[in-house]
This record gives structure tokens, C-alpha cells and sequence, in this order.
């Protein structure tokens, strides 16, 4: 299972890489796409079906909303010549990247191997969850029952993000 | 291990993105990169060897579950990523409509 | 806007009645199988979009469809907060308390207050997604380059 995850992984790794060196916009928005659909293989691979589900249908609708926008305007990267500004910018985000990578191995040692984790809260949700709740699918018993609140604060969140979209995009008032 | 290592790579790979990329589109793809990373790590971690997934069956019932919990989290947080990502692109627009270029440095230097 | 060529509509024609039946069974069985309000509502939007490209739409027709639908997603999330006060008020004082009784584990008809909260949630959700890609639409419309 962690060779298949980590060769799927790496496949995802040589996209991304594509995405954002790539000359024409809109062969950088399909490639994100692409990482996104290969996202729900290893979900599928994980055992997580509800979410293999949701981020097929979210990345097909954002793929639309990206090439909606891409699609009236000049479609190609401007190139740009690398002068002491480029150099610094890229010189800095190879140290961030260093650094943060050697934290996170020194971080992980601590954790157990892929499979035998030991969240001690997966237990308490999973025993008698389905007698307690009454649902027969624990991740939607999870999600009302025990976690109800984060689901409010995300209804309200949605509410909030569609309020700031139709106020960018308002033309009237004008006159 | 290697698994993590990996996913945490992708993350990275996002982050060079944002922070050496001039172009507006650019960054928005990296953003989105950073967030599937993300929803990777959190799935890896509930994993459990043998486990299937969690849906209980009345009819016979299976001793060892996928953990829920992380899954649950994921779940609101794919359709949160979508509204951000959306009024990240409403921004955008706009700022092309005035100004007549994705590219930041310029934006910074005409200034309105 | 104008819609598309003859193909896309007639497939258009075909298929999206099922895509939208689809997202209503994902949404209902959601306390029985993989699913629930968010894969519901998405399914939903999916098929309301497919619509909205294939035949195109004027001006007017598309303003008044806005109007309705922030109608819609403003009842869905003031009926999930009237539900959960609810718990308030029978049983125990507990909010988001489940307080329908449970059935057999299985069936239908079981866990309480679940089903409502998934219809609820999928409506909400699938109204938001609309109305993003609406006032996209809206806005290349007013304002053509």
C-alpha cells in the first residue's frame, strides 16, 4: 500500500512541477486538474469512498471557474528575464524549502508506520457509534452527531464566501 | 514514511510556486496544489492495515474500521477550498479588467 | 449567453434529469451508503450547470434565476439553525442534541434528526456553487471586453 500511494504521489509531484512552469495558462489550469483527479485514486486506495465522491465533482467545477477566467485574456505567461529581484525571490524560497524539510523529517520520527497508527479517539468513535447514532455510515454520523458544530461553522462559511463573490462582481452603482 | 515524505514534497512543490511565480494564474494553481496536499496527509493518517471502510453492515458486522474521524474533517474542508478558490478567481478577474495584465509586478507598479 | 452546438444539447437533454435524480438519491440514503449532504449537493450543482452551458440564457432570465436562489440558500441554513436549536428545547438541554427517536440500524426510516440535517445541508450547498457560477456568467455578460 505506501509503494502504491508513494508512486501515485510521485506521478503528482512531476504534474505540479508542469503546472507552474508551464508557457500557456491554460495547460497550467489543466494540469492542476489533473492533480486533482489523481487525488481520488488514492482516496479510492485509502478506503475513503464519501471523499473520493466530493473531490471528483469540487475539481471538476473548479477546473470550469479556472478556464472561465483564462479563457478571455492573453493566454501565455509573459516572459520575464531573471534580474537581482528574481534572484533573491528564488534563492529564498529554496532555503524556506530546506529548512522546512529537514524540520519535517526530524518531526515524523516520532510517528508509527503508515497502517498501524494509534489515534486514541478512533476507538471511543468507533464502538457502538452506529448503536448510539442510529446511521449506518459512521462518517455522516461523525459529521452531525458527534461534530455538529464544525458543520454549522462550514454552512456559514459558505453563506460568507458567496456574499464576498457577489459583492467583487457587482457593476452597478455607477451611475 | 516515505508516503509522508512524499505528500509533503507536493507541499513544497506548491509553495515554490507561490513565492517565485509573478503571474496571478500561477499563484491560484499553487494555492490549490498546497490544499490537495493537504487532504492527502489527513487521509494517510486515519489509515489502519486491514481495515475496510467505514459503513457498518447489521448483517455481519467487521471487527476492524477505517478511523472516521480525519475523513470527517476532509469532507467539509473539499467544499470550503472550492468557495476560496472561487473568490480567488472573482479577484482576479477583476484586477485583469482594470489594469489589462496578470502580472503583479506591474500591477504594483502602476498603482491604479 | 449562447448556448452550444446541437450534440451538446441533445446529450444535455439526455442526461442531466438522471444526474439531478442521482444527486436527490445520494442525499436521502445518506446515512446508509458513502454519500451524504456534501456529495449530494455538489451532484446537484453539477447537473444545474451542465444546463446553464448547454442552452445558454438571456440576460433577464438569468438575474431572475440569481434572485431565487440566494432565496433558497438563505431558508436551508436558517432551517439548519432552527433544527439545531430545536435539541434546545425537547430531552435533554443539549444543543445539536438528536432528538427524533432511532430506528433499527439500516433502515430507511432511522437516526433521528440525520436525514433532515442532509437535505438541509445538500439544498444549501448545492444553491452556493450555483450562485458562484451564476454572477461569474452574469458578470462576462454586463461588462463584455
Amino acid at each position: 500500500m505506501e509503494l502504491a500511494i508513494s508512486i501515485i504521489t510521485g506521478l503528482m509531484i512531476l504534474g505540479a512541477l508542469y503546472a507552474i512552469h508551464a508557457r500557456d495558462l491554460l495547460s497550467s489550469v489543466i494540469a492542476c486538474g489533473i492533480v486533482g483527479y489523481s487525488l481520488v485514486i488514492c482516496f479510492l486506495l485509502l478506503k475513503a469512498p464519501d471523499l473520493a465522491i466530493v473531490q471528483i465533482v469540487v475539481d471538476t467545477i473548479t477546473l470550469i471557474i479556472m478556464v472561465a477566467v483564462v479563457l478571455d485574456s492573453s493566454r501565455e505567461e509573459a516572459f520575464a528575464k531573471l534580474d537581482t529581484q528574481g534572484y533573491v525571490t528564488a534563492a529564498t524560497g529554496i532555503l524556506m524549502i530546506g529548512v522546512l524539510l529537514y524540520f519535517f523529517i526530524n518531526a515524523i520520527q516520532s510517528m508509527d508506520t503508515l497502517g498501524q497508527s494509534t489515534l486514541r479517539m478512533a476507538n471511543y468513535y468507533i464502538e457502538g457509534a452506529a448503536q448510539k447514532t442510529g446511521s449506518a455510515n459512521l462518517v455522516t454520523g461523525v459529521v452531525f452527531d458527534f461534530r455538529g458544530y464544525d458543520t454549522m461553522g462550514e454552512a456559514v462559511v459558505l453563506v460568507t464566501a458567496v456574499l464576498g463573490v457577489l459583492t467583487i462582481l457587482r457593476i452597478k452603482g455607477k451611475k | 514514511m516515505t508516503a509522508y515524505v512524499m505528500c509533503f514534497i507536493l507541499f513544497l512543490v506548491g509553495l515554490y510556486g507561490v513565492i517565485t511565480r509573478r503571474n496571478l494564474i500561477k499563484i491560484a494553481v499553487s494555492l490549490s496544489i498546497m490544499e490537495i496536499s493537504t487532504f492527502l496527509f489527513f487521509a494517510l493518517i486515519g489509515y489502519i492495515d486491514g481495515g475496510v471502510a467505514p459503513i457498518v453492515d447489521p448483517a455481519d458486522p467487521v471487527q476492524t474500521y477505517v478511523d472516521p474521524l480525519p475523513q470527517a474533517l476532509v469532507l467539509t474542508a473539499i467544499v470550503i477550498g472550492l468557495a476560496t478558490t472561487a473568490m480567488l478567481m472573482a479577484v482576479i478577474i477583476r484586477l485583469y479588467r482594470k489594469y489589462g495584465t496578470f502580472d503583479i509586478r506591474e500591477i504594483k507598479n502602476l498603482k491604479g | 449567453m449562447k448556448g452550444m452546438t446541437l450534440i451538446v444539447k441533445k446529450t444535455t437533454q439526455l442526461i442531466a434529469g438522471m444526474i439531478f435524480i442521482y444527486g436527490i438519491y445520494v442525499i436521502i440514503h445518506g446515512h446508509l451508503t458513502p454519500g451524504g449532504g456534501f456529495a449530494g449537493g455538489v451532484i446537484i450543482a453539477g447537473s444545474l450547470i451542465l444546463v446553464t452551458l448547454a442552452y445558454g440564457g438571456d440576460f433577464m432570465k438569468l438575474v431572475k434565476e440569481e434572485a431565487g436562489t440566494t432565496i433558497v440558500e438563505s431558508m436551508a441554513t436558517i432551517m439548519v439553525i432552527i433544527i439545531a436549536t430545536a435539541g434546545f428545547l425537547f430531552g435533554t438541554k443539549i444543543f445539536f442534541n438528536n432528538w427524533l427517536p432511532k430506528g433499527i440500524v439500516g433502515q430507511l426510516v432511522s437516526a433521528g434528526v440525520l436525514p433532515l440535517y442532509n437535505i438541509f445541508v445538500g439544498t444549501e450547498v448545492a444553491a452556493s456553487i450555483f450562485i458562484i457560477f451564476l454572477s461569474l456568467i452574469i458578470f462576462k455578460e454586463e461588462s463584455p471586453q
